[in-house]
């Protein structure tokens, strides 16, 4: 390894980079955009749903369990019914998303201790479901209620209430903004390296480089260090636009979120390396990156609860550096976590860099055949 | 390193590339001398290009032995890079990086020592005349001035030996004068040159030269060893209506390339017998042509033209 050649790589890299205003405008702007959007847009803690309500009690109770429900800003009553029968068929006409039955033995229940009324609820949308588990856990005086949703024909919510703790209110922001982070990094990051190589390839620029005494450790590293810097800007703008716009606490300490983030980046710069090393144009390289890219967002704990998963899924997605990064940044930002308590996922973003690296190092060839 | 003991700077035995079925180049013999400028002459197609990569570490060869410098490619490729320049057909330096840019980013991978790489950029953005477009972006400069800019880049660390691919195809009659003038300069202070070209004007200008043909090395040999090869074989033939007589003439046996040159007609022969010339001069006669064949120096077009045809013609007879 040979420092001077190795810089002589990145200073280039910047300065390429420098005259490509576009890539730039992108560098910054991808970020803010992205956050901004998701940051707004991407909501699972619903309110406003459209209910129906059945209350066949009528009881003073029974008008304090509702409005109860309906204190709770989650759902909106549209309209009234005197049957379950009524609330399931406006469900199917998509007139409700949620329906509350209060049956006519309200009291008696109450007092034996059974389910007290039930949720109807939509599960063809699963966030609407993730409403109706939160409607049933409306705390009842003394007596907890129990209540179904007969439609997903699994029991929601029970005896047992839960207590959120690091995100009280069911802000998504708090959980997007840190996420996000992980999946801006992903795209950006991945793509870059897979391209750096292959548009020299393209451009004929690589038949000069491996006719000098340059070595393949030398160019894979020099294309890598460049776009470190430039995650860590994007790592900034998320960050700043997070605290500004959306309030998303930093309860750990920043240079572990900047520690991360940099695991992250590198993790993604020589997956992009190796993908480069294999494609052969921009848009084959273009392609692999997404194949990467749609796992990551899906799979790794930013969509969807990584514990609700199968396991062979789940194992399939220990693989994947966002993962990984999702607990650590999310331990860090949310819970107040020190990188450390985590190292089994610093570990293993680690060696994921190291592997990509070494498989992009042997497989580039200072041959063109 | 001190190579080529003998004063050989390349040498090559028996090159081989297949690309699947296609055979690019075919068991080609090679030995190019120190300090001189050597050409490849060939179409395009010929095999220059894989054999040029194939001398540079770049391709490894399906068969042959290769000693450039004396390193034995591709095993010792790693050893020989510092010691090599190479020009690729293509631009291949950053359009968007600046003149100096480029010189600077060469002369880091190179290894130019760091205290001397101001002195030798200087120096040469003024030998290559970059003094006034030093920041300019090299993807904006003309066909010539970046075929310039690639020579200065492939020069930059003063290699033993370079190679240039078809350095001019892209280049105006004027730019590639000087660009040959500087080539002849860099013989002059010792460098060995191999250089491939279609271009017979350019061809003339090289010490040596071997002609390639479809993979196959047809011809080897100095200009002049290889004109003086074919006196007596080549004809000029004053015609008032040189159509008409280049169609009389391209049948007539022994008669391998008629080319009309402006008003006279070029005729290769495939001996220096005075029969030939005397088929010809009946052909005329019969065609009632008003026309005159007088004997003519051979130059590079005629060894082109005679050694392509003979390899043609004789591989067509092995097949």
């Amino acid at each position: 390894m040979n420092w001077r050649r190795l810089w002589a790589i990145v200073v280039k890299e910047l300065r390429q980079l420098r005259r490509d205003r576009v890539t730039l405008a992108m560098v910054v702007g991808i970020p803010a955009i992205q956050l901004v959007l998701f940051g707004y847009a991407i909501n699972t803690n619903l309110r406003g749903l459209d209910a129906g309500i059945a209350d066949q009690a009528n009881t003073a109770g029974s008008r304090a369990l509702v409005l109860d429900m309906l204190a709770t800003g989650v759902v909106a009553p549209v309209a009234r019914a005197d049957t379950p029968q009524e609330l399931m068929a406006m469900i199917q006409r998509g007139r409700i998303g949620i329906g509350i039955v209060v049956p006519p033995d309200f009291e008696r229940r109450r007092i034996d201790g059974r389910e007290v009324a039930q949720v109807l609820v939509d599960g063809s949308d699963t966030a609407v479901q993730a409403a109706a588990a939160q409607l049933a856990q409306t705390p009842l005086d003394s007596a907890a209620p129990d209540m179904r949703a007969p439609l997903a024909s699994t029991p929601v919510g029970g005896r047992i209430s839960v207590v959120g703790f690091y995100n009280p209110q069911r802000r998504s922001a708090l959980n997007i903004v840190p996420g996000l982070i992980g999946v801006i990094l992903t795209m950006t990051m991945v793509l870059f390296t897979a391209i750096a190589v292959v548009r020299e390839r393209e451009r004929g620029n690589m038949e000069l480089l491996i006719a000098t005494p340059l070595s393949s450790t030398e160019l894979m590293v020099g294309k890598v260090l460049p776009y470190v810097a430039i995650g860590l800007v994007q790592t900034s703008v998320v960050l700043a636009l997070g605290v500004w716009l959306f309030d998303v606490p930093i309860r750990g300490s920043l240079l572990d979120v900047y520690l991360a983030s940099g695991l992250l980046i590198l993790a993604n710069l020589t997956l992009g390396l190796l993908i480069s090393t294999r494609a052969q144009s921009q848009f084959q390289a273009m392609q692999m990156t997404f194949f990467v890219f749609l796992p990551s967002i899906l799979l790794s704990g930013f969509m969807f609860p990584f514990a609700g998963m199968p396991k062979p899924v789940q194992w399939f997605a220990e693989v994947l550096p966002l993962t990984h990064f999702l607990r650590l940044i999310r331990g860090v930002m949310l819970r107040g976590a020190g990188l450390w308590e985590m190292w089994g996922e610093v570990l293993a973003l680690a060696a994921f860099t190291v592997l990509m690296m070494a498989l992009a190092i042997l497989r580039f060839r200072k041959r063109l055949d | 390193m001190t190579a080529g003991a003998d004063g050989v700077a390349i040498r090559a035995r028996g090159l081989t590339r297949r690309f699947g079925q296609l055979v690019a180049v075919d068991h080609v013999d090679l030995e190019v001398p120190m300090k001189r400028v050597y050409g490849f002459l060939g179409p395009n197609g010929s095999g220059k290009s894989t054999t040029i990569r194939m001398l540079c570490g770049l391709l490894t060869p399906s068969d042959g032995e290769i000693e450039v410098l004396g390193l034995r490619i591709p095993a010792q490729a790693d050893a020989l890079r510092p010691h090599i320049g190479y020009m690729t057909q293509k631009f291949s330096l950053f359009e968007d990086l600046s003149v100096r840019e480029n010189l600077e980013f060469l002369a880091a991978i190179q290894g130019v020592p760091k205290a001397g790489t101001k002195r030798r950029i200087d120096e040469l953005v003024a030998q290559y005349h970059f003094g006034d477009r030093q920041q300019q972006l090299a993807g904006t400069m003309s066909g010539g001035q970046k075929q310039r800019l690639a020579l200065a880049c492939a020069v930059i660390h003063e290699p033993q030996l370079l190679f240039l691919d078809e350095p001019t195809s892209a280049v105006d009659p004027e730019s590639r004068r000087d660009f040959w003038e500087k080539l002849l300069e860099l013989a002059d202070a010792g460098t060995t040159l191999l250089v491939s070209t279609h271009l017979m004007d350019e061809a003339e200008r090289c010490h040596r030269l071997a002609i390639l043909d479809r993979g196959v090395l047809v011809a080897d040999g100095t200009p002049l060893e290889l004109t003086a090869q074919l006196e007596g074989r080549t004809f000029a033939v004053e015609a008032a209506d040189p159509r008409w007589a280049q169609r009389a003439l391209v049948d007539v046996p022994g008669v391998l390339g008629v080319a009309q040159v402006g008003n006279t007609l070029r005729v290769l022969a495939a001996d220096g017998s005075d029969a030939v010339a005397r088929r010809m001069e009946q052909a005329l006669a019969a065609s009632a042509q008003q026309a005159r064949v007088v004997p003519a120096s051979p130059n590079l077009e005629d060894v082109f033209v005679a050694a392509t045809r003979k390899g043609g013609a004789d591989r067509e007879r092995a097949a």
